[in-house]
């Protein structure tokens, strides 16, 4: 057995502790917003927090996620949308949709560390997010127009 | 017959393309499916223009054989003009049945009525209804059988939302990787390394205690079942370290430029007529490749199956699911009647990759297991080495000037392997890379030129220009050195990079700039519309910028594209930090999937044009995943920025491979001007760059 916290709730499951995090979260906990595409860490479409930390879900053993806290692409934005969820929304920024999970999950990390990163920061931490579509451009500057909202001090709360 | 767009001449039930709900909603059928580009959008677009709908009302329900409308495949760009033709002027025909029983209800002349979300009444008019009222639940049992006239354009909305994105946003299952049975099982393969590889040896490896593991092994067909799937993919790793492979063939092929059919090109059509010499001298001939390259879908393609005994129905993200289905069931010897084919989405798919493929494995492993739903995927490795590939491509060009710098002469012959490798029905042989390591094993079938216009490899070879007796020749080789079929733009991007690359060296000799050069040879005005376009609002085409354009498959969507480049000299490395785009997609239907697909198309054509090519030699291919075949990445992705040419008054046209080839041609010219060196061949990476540099 193994005990982790998924999005805020604690899990007990019944797994090898060597099975990767992202079957365990699609087969067992019925998340399946994380994807494994390559299972190989070179897509980043599996991406997940652990204590706050973007990991790759496909390779790591849920034995290393005892006791830890795990956060999906569906536990992002507690019962709503994540502010990195709602701006690719407002962008259609996506074509197939297939690597969002693991982008959004890059970007919310990036956002909740800095609310108004720069686009150079933006570009650099999503370079290890591959999207084969082509929609690269709007992700961007779906996210760089979320930066400029949060840059502006009339928009601060 | 009457003229009816699409397929409304096979299909004219118009309960078969419509369905007025309950309530509240409206549901309409196509038979092209969703890859990512963005199509149930723009259809529920059209359906919701031509009933007087809010979007969000309509349901798109797409193909699944038997019962949507048979569209065939979803390919060459034609779902917005084919289906969406059909599904406007089936919609226009059911507006009519409605507004006339509304009329009838509200004791009024029905073309005084108008529709507003539904609601139908008519100025002045007291009483109202709506359209669920009037026709919900009701099948309409009336055939098609004339064209009637439907709602004048209206401006298109700004910004549609897609109508598939929040399910994705929020990480929803909605992928077919991602469906589930309570009494699924989970299945791999395990596949030789190459198309040209058999099982030699296989000792299997015991299934480790208590677990339910099941190994089919059908000549070099193998494959892992069980319920729990890390369980499978362990076994399945398990058994492809106990195999040994052996080689049936070398992946060496006919190479490009040596031996050919070759076929005489006139207006996109070739013909069997001899192959005429090349009587000129010109004042510059030049050679452009593009190597193999590959799709690359994100996700490792994946299928569901159920056999039960009578019936095997497929979720599949096939492009095809019609021909699929008809190509299963003569690769499993079962009665076409008895399949059933339901598109699912997959992760994006640029023509045709593995889908095919993972819906026959899944099959083959759904019966042996009857009554048990069975989700099978490809490895990201297995995807890689036996998806169908983009051929590799070689165009010869060659022009004379006139006195005053205008072409005189022009030649361009086109050297290429088959671009047509989808699975087909009632061929000899079978696409489906499954039959083929069958023990009773169905190869594939020779590969064939084919002769229809604008099709594979001289897809846009027919020049845009208005050159006097332009010599172009289809030069199809066979066999390659790799499996290959259609990718986006097929050859369309090697052609258009060997026509826009050489209009620029021939502008050079004539002392003319790119963009008055080719308007010296335009005299197509929608054409020189999109080149002054992008040249217009990229402030000009100087510096290291290069230009490039097209008419994709010389009659859907004009697009001219202007590229930034920076290049690192002694990195011998290139980046693309702008481009800009112009395109005339006719009567623009959803104008921000329009710019997404242009622009995932120029990204995508810098991925390929910049950095891709599948690698091999005649024992191994060497590209098994995003390492060994890199793609570009955030960091290095351009802006973008896209004007579009709306023509209200002209009908739409398919846009989802127009930017393939002026991105490449494009970006290329570029290069030229940013620092002198005109790399021919693609991927303009460092090699070639320094191969060029140093010619």
């Amino acid at each position: 057995m193994v005990s982790l916290i998924v999005n805020g709730a604690r899990r007990e499951i019944d797994a090898p502790t060597d099975e990767p995090l992202a079957y365990v979260l699609r087969n067992r906990l019925g998340l399946p917003g994380t994807k494994v595409a390559c299972g190989l860490e070179q897509c980043g479409a599996c991406l997940v927090t652990v204590d706050g930390e973007c990991r790759y879900a496909c390779t790591l053993p849920v034995g290393e996620c005892a006791d830890r806290s795990v956060t999906t692409v569906e536990g992002l934005g507690g019962d709503g949308l994540h502010p990195v969820q709602r701006a690719l929304l407002d962008f259609n920024a996506a074509q197939c949709g297939y690597c969002l999970s693991g982008i959004l999950v890059r970007a919310a990390a990036l956002f909740d560390a800095d609310p108004a990163p720069s686009s150079a920061q933006i570009r650099e931490a999503l370079a290890s997010q591959l999207c084969r579509c082509g929609a690269q451009p709007r992700v961007l500057r779906a996210l760089e127009s979320l930066a400029r909202q949060a840059d502006n001090p009339e928009r601060r709360p | 017959m009457s003229g009816l767009p699409g397929a409304l001449a096979r299909h004219p039930d118009l309960d078969q393309w419509l369905a007025v709900d309950a309530a509240d909603t409206v549901t309409v059928a196509t038979g092209k499916v969703e890859i990512g580009q963005g199509i149930t959008t723009a259809l529920a677009l059209i359906a919701a223009h031509e009933l007087g709908l809010d979007p969000r009302r309509v349901r798109v329900r797409t193909a699944h054989t038997g019962v949507t409308p048979n569209e065939f495949i979803t390919a060459g760009s034609m779902s917005v003009e084919d289906s969406g033709g059909a599904l406007r002027q089936a919609c226009a025909h059911a507006r009519r049945l409605i507004l006339a029983r509304a009329a009838e209800r509200l004791g009024t002349d029905a073309a005084e009525l108008t529709i507003d979300d539904g609601r139908i009444t008519a100025p002045g008019l007291n009483a109202s209804t709506t359209l669920w009222e009037v026709q919900g639940g009701r099948p309409f049992e009336h055939a098609i059988e004339t064209r009637v006239v439907e709602q004048p354009p209206a401006p298109p909305p700004a910004r549609q939302p897609r109508l598939d994105l929040p399910a994705k946003i929020a990480g929803e299952g909605v992928f077919v990787q991602d469906m589930t049975w309570p009494d699924m099982l989970h299945a791999r393969v395990v596949r030789p390394p190459t198309w040209a590889h058999r099982l030699d040896v296989l000792d299997e490896p015991a299934v480790p205690d208590g677990q339910d593991l099941r190994l089919l092994r059908d000549g070099s067909f193998l494959a892992v079942t069980g319920a729990d799937e890390y369980a499978v993919v362990r076994h399945a790793e398990r058994i492809a370290a106990a195999c040994r492979w052996r080689q049936v063939a070398d992946l060496d092929g006919v190479p490009l430029g040596t031996e050919s059919q070759a076929f005489p090109v006139r207006d996109g059509i070739p013909s069997k007529e001899p192959v005429p010499d090349l009587d000129f001298e010109p004042d510059l001939a030049a050679c452009y490749t593009r190597p193999h390259l590959m799709h690359a879908s994100l996700a490792p393609s994946a299928a569901a199956a159920v056999w039960t005994g009578q019936a095997l129905t497929l979720w599949s993200h096939s492009q095809g699911v019609e021909l699929l289905k008809r190509t299963l069931a003569e690769a499993l010897d079962v009665d076409r009647r008895a399949i059933t084919v339901i598109h699912h989405q997959g992760a994006g798919a640029y023509g045709h990759n593995g889908a095919d493929d993972a819906a026959l494995d899944a099959a083959l492993c759904a019966l042996e297991h009857p009554d048990r739903p069975v989700l099978l995927k490809y490895t990201r490795q297995q995807e890689h080495r036996w998806e169908p590939y983009g051929p590799a491509m070689r165009v010869d060009m060659a022009a004379a000037l006139d006195d005053a710098g205008r072409i005189r002469r022009w030649s361009h012959e086109v050297w290429s392997y088959t671009h047509a490798g989808r699975p087909i029905p009632r061929q000899p042989g079978s696409q489906l890379a499954g039959a083929w390591l069958r023990e009773d094993a169905i190869d594939p079938p020779p590969a064939e030129p084919r002769l229809g216009p604008e099709v594979g490899i001289h897809r846009n070879a027919w020049p845009i220009y208005a050159l006097p007796e332009p010599r172009v020749i289809k030069r199809f080789v066979a066999p390659g050195p790799l499996r290959t079929s259609s990718l986006r733009s097929l050859g369309a991007h090697g052609n258009v990079f060997a026509i826009e690359s050489f209009m620029d060296e021939l502008a050079a000799l004539a002392g003319k700039s790119p963009v008055a050069f080719r308007l010296d040879h335009l005299d197509d005005p929608r054409a020189r519309a999109v080149l002054e376009a992008v040249d217009d609002l990229c402030g000009g085409v100087t510096g290291p910028r290069g230009v490039a354009l097209a008419r994709y498959k010389n009659q859907q969507t004009w697009a001219a594209v202007v590229a930034e480049v920076e290049v690192d000299e002694a990195r011998a490395d290139v980046r693309v930090p702008k481009l800009w785009i112009a395109a005339d997609a006719g009567r623009v239907v959803d104008p921000d999937g329009l710019i997404n697909q242009l622009e995932g198309g120029a990204v995508q054509a810098a991925s390929w044009t910049l950095k891709e090519r599948v690698r091999f030699d005649s024992q191994d291919i060497d590209s098994e995943d995003w390492d060994s075949y890199p793609v570009l990445r955030f960091d290095e992705v351009p802006e973008i920025v896209t004007r579009l040419v709306d023509r209200p008054d002209q009908p739409s046209l398919g846009a989802g491979e127009a930017t393939q080839g002026p991105a490449a041609a494009a970006i290329a010219n570029a290069v030229f001007a940013a620092c002198g060196v005109r790399v021919r061949d693609m991927p303009l990476d460092a090699e070639a760059l320094r191969r060029a540099a140093a010619a």
